[in-house]
């Protein structure tokens, strides 16, 4: 792993090409780049707002109309666009998905370096709770925790809640991975080194643990973030979300509760639907792929990214020397 | 020697509670010794025998769940008094140690330069751009040219990361070097060289060296002064002279008698048969015994204390009594 960061620091382009020979990786960084695009250009790229009802020409509201009478998606009961709300929809789902992710990311890369690197009651008492987490079912946790604050009338928006049930409930499997990490880094003589230099926890925490452990970190981020994009959509369909602001989630609720499938509007529930699947599926392609590439211990022996580093570099003496000899 | 001694070692005794079989593992007991400034400290046994151990009970970098006792006097003060953060204080800018493989020692993803650095740095006694260019002086000062600072350990061969370790150890100007095994896993060439940087470097700067070696020959070469320790204990602490021509050890003659010696070249070396003690279930009398072939009654009941037997020359074994008085090294 740590060659291969060292790798990733020294050359991003070395790194794309490893990972532009991997399939799959580009599979995966393709749907969640489009996913990204379609939300960033939303305005851009629909002609009427989610929440405009299309009317005919007569002015009635043109409700369940299917693809081939409008847009490229037809319309909802309530006439409103659904390319348009898919569109929109990206933005909530990504959102959510994106900043729940990074805050369980935040959560569990801490509690994880603590509980590894300080050990003893710190780290009981952090794998306690953690272990309590992992048994508890998590989305009827969350969505009597989401049911709960809502209940409190705290005026904070429903995602704002959302974000924080999830992120701050979903840092588990990072936590204990992370821990993991820690444990056999933190035993490595270069940490003793640091403290026979005379450095203190947080210096060897900054300077010699975490550039360790993060090409870990950031390989089980992406996969986090299709997780928390799952359970976005998972509440949301409970009906837990914004429907003010409609994610994909909120979108399968409402096809679901004015009878879609019963009208046989497929347009109105498959869209949504295979827009979570898109981005899941190209999270879970994307964070393999890095896990594999960052993580030496799937791929093969620890020396092959010291063994890039060199061939690239000679590859590069090489390149010079013939420069010079051309010149 | 009649300056005071840099560190006196007194009665210095590490346990390490081994909680899955609720055993203590007594890895040192009653080690003292002193050591002078620039001088060069011998620390030599087998594997396993509270070398490494010594070492890291002075600057206190063992694990938690060991239990230091005794008294270690950097100058005048007792650094197993201070508390961690005044401790933290002494280490490398007074005591220093080159590790025991320095592979290990170095972070495989931080530059070297920057490594060297950060022991500089971390006080605060330098601005940046003079700790940069006391990197390069460090570097060259142990032979690599300084560029090679902006390389990463992986790119250094096995010589020049001691080095590097070398001159990492000597970034804040220590007044005392712990060397653990500098030379293993290196060839006999490197080792050479290595050793003649330390010797170079200690006659230059005027340091003391606590060597950590199994290797004879370059005690007789390089110290004043060596510890011979066993399980865990000190069984001969003398001049290098006194320990060489005239050991009084059982354990210490074996020692010398199991190294080649080119004066005399015989066709098989001596060894000691049997194997050091296990420090979870340690021999009730001289910790020895089981392999000492000049064992008598006592020897497997009563644990030897250390006598006295030339001025400044300490051996503890039981054969030694009738001659001497036991009295514990002056302070």
């Amino acid at each position: 792993m740590r060659e291969s960061w060292l790798l990733l620091q020294r050359n991003l382009s070395d790194f794309w090409k490893t990972f532009r020979r991997n399939q799959m990786g580009l599979i995966g960084a393709f749907l969640v780049g489009t996913a990204l695009l379609l939300a960033i250009f939303a305005p851009l790229l629909t002609s009427i707002s989610p929440m405009e009802t299309v009317r005919t020409a007569d002015g009635r509201a043109l409700t369940f109309a299917p693809p081939s009478v409008h847009g490229p998606l037809g319309t909802d009961d309530a006439g409103h666009d659904i390319w348009s709300q898919v569109a929109f929809g990206a933005r909530i789902s990504l959102v959510v998905g994106f900043l729940a992710g990074f805050i369980a990311m935040f959560v569990g890369s801490l509690l994880g370096i603590l509980a590894g690197y300080f050990g003893g009651w710190v780290d009981t008492l952090i794998m306690r709770v953690t272990d309590v987490l992992l048994v508890i079912p998590d989305l009827p946790l969350m969505l009597v925790l989401v049911a709960a604050i809502r209940q409190l009338n705290l005026k904070i928006s429903p995602l704002v809640i959302l974000i924080l049930v999830i992120g701050l409930l979903y840092w588990t499997s990072t936590a204990r991975l992370v821990r993991s990490q820690v444990l056999s880094i933190k035993e490595r003589q270069f940490v003793a080194r640091a403290r026979a230099i005379g450095a203190g926890h947080g210096h060897i925490i900054r300077k010699h643990i975490l550039p360790q452990i993060m090409p870990l970190i950031v390989a089980n981020t992406v996969l986090i973030l299709s997780t928390a994009i799952l359970i976005e959509s998972g509440l949301a369909f409970l009906g837990l979300g914004d429907p003010t602001q409609p994610s994909w989630g909120t979108m399968l609720n409402f096809a679901f509760d004015r009878n879609a499938i019963s009208n046989g509007a497929w347009w109105f529930y498959l869209p949504p639907g295979l827009a979570i699947v898109w981005v899941s599926l190209g999270c879970v392609l994307l964070g393999n792929v890095l896990e594999e590439m960052l993580n030496p211990r799937l791929t093969g022996h620890h020396l092959e990214g010291e063994a890039r580093v060199l061939s690239a570099s000679l590859k590069s003496a090489e390149e010079s020397s013939e420069e010079v000899s051309h010149g | 020697m009649a300056e005071t001694p840099l560190l006196r070692v007194r009665h210095l005794s590490t346990d390490f509670l081994l909680p899955a079989d609720k055993k203590i593992a007594r890895a040192l007991e009653d080690v003292s010794f002193d050591v002078y400034p620039g001088q060069t400290v011998g620390l030599v046994g087998e594997s396993g025998c509270g070398k490494t151990t010594t070492l890291m009970s002075v600057l206190r970098l063992l694990p938690a769940n060991a239990r230091i006792s005794g008294q270690v006097f950097f100058h005048e003060v007792n650094l197993l008094s201070l508390s961690e953060r005044q401790m933290r204080e002494y280490r490398w800018k007074d005591i220093a140690i080159v590790f025991q493989g320095a592979m290990n020692a170095l972070n495989p993803v931080m530059r070297v330069g920057e490594q060297i650095c950060e022991a500089i740095t971390l006080r605060g006694i330098m601005s940046s751009d003079r700790a940069q260019a006391r990197v390069g002086e460090l570097l060259e000062m142990v032979g690599i040219p300084k560029e090679r600072g902006s390389q990463y350990p992986f790119q250094y061969s096995g010589g020049m990361r001691q080095r590097a370790m070398i001159a990492m150890a000597l970034a804040c100007s220590p007044r005392l070097l712990f060397a653990d095994e500098p030379t293993t896993a290196l060839d006999v060439m490197v080792q050479a060289q290595i050793l003649e940087l330390l010797e170079e470097i200690q006659r230059r700067l005027g340091l003391a060296i606590v060597l950590v070696t199994h290797d004879l020959g370059v005690v007789a070469e390089m110290c004043d002064a060596v510890v011979v320790m066993y399980g865990g204990k000190v069984a001969e602490y003398g001049s290098v002279d006194e320990i060489f021509n005239a050991p009084r050890h059982p354990y210490t003659q074996k020692l010398l008698e199991s190294f080649p010696d080119l004066a005399r070249p015989t066709g098989s070396l001596a060894s000691i048969p049997g194997a050091p003690p296990r420090l979870t279930e340690l021999p009730p009398g001289c910790r020895f015994a089981p392999r000492c072939h000049l064992r008598i009654g006592k020897c497997d009941s009563e644990s030897p204390p250390l006598f006295e037997v030339e001025p400044g020359h300490f051996a503890a074994c039981h054969l030694l009594e009738s001659t001497q008085d036991a009295s514990p090294p002056s302070p």
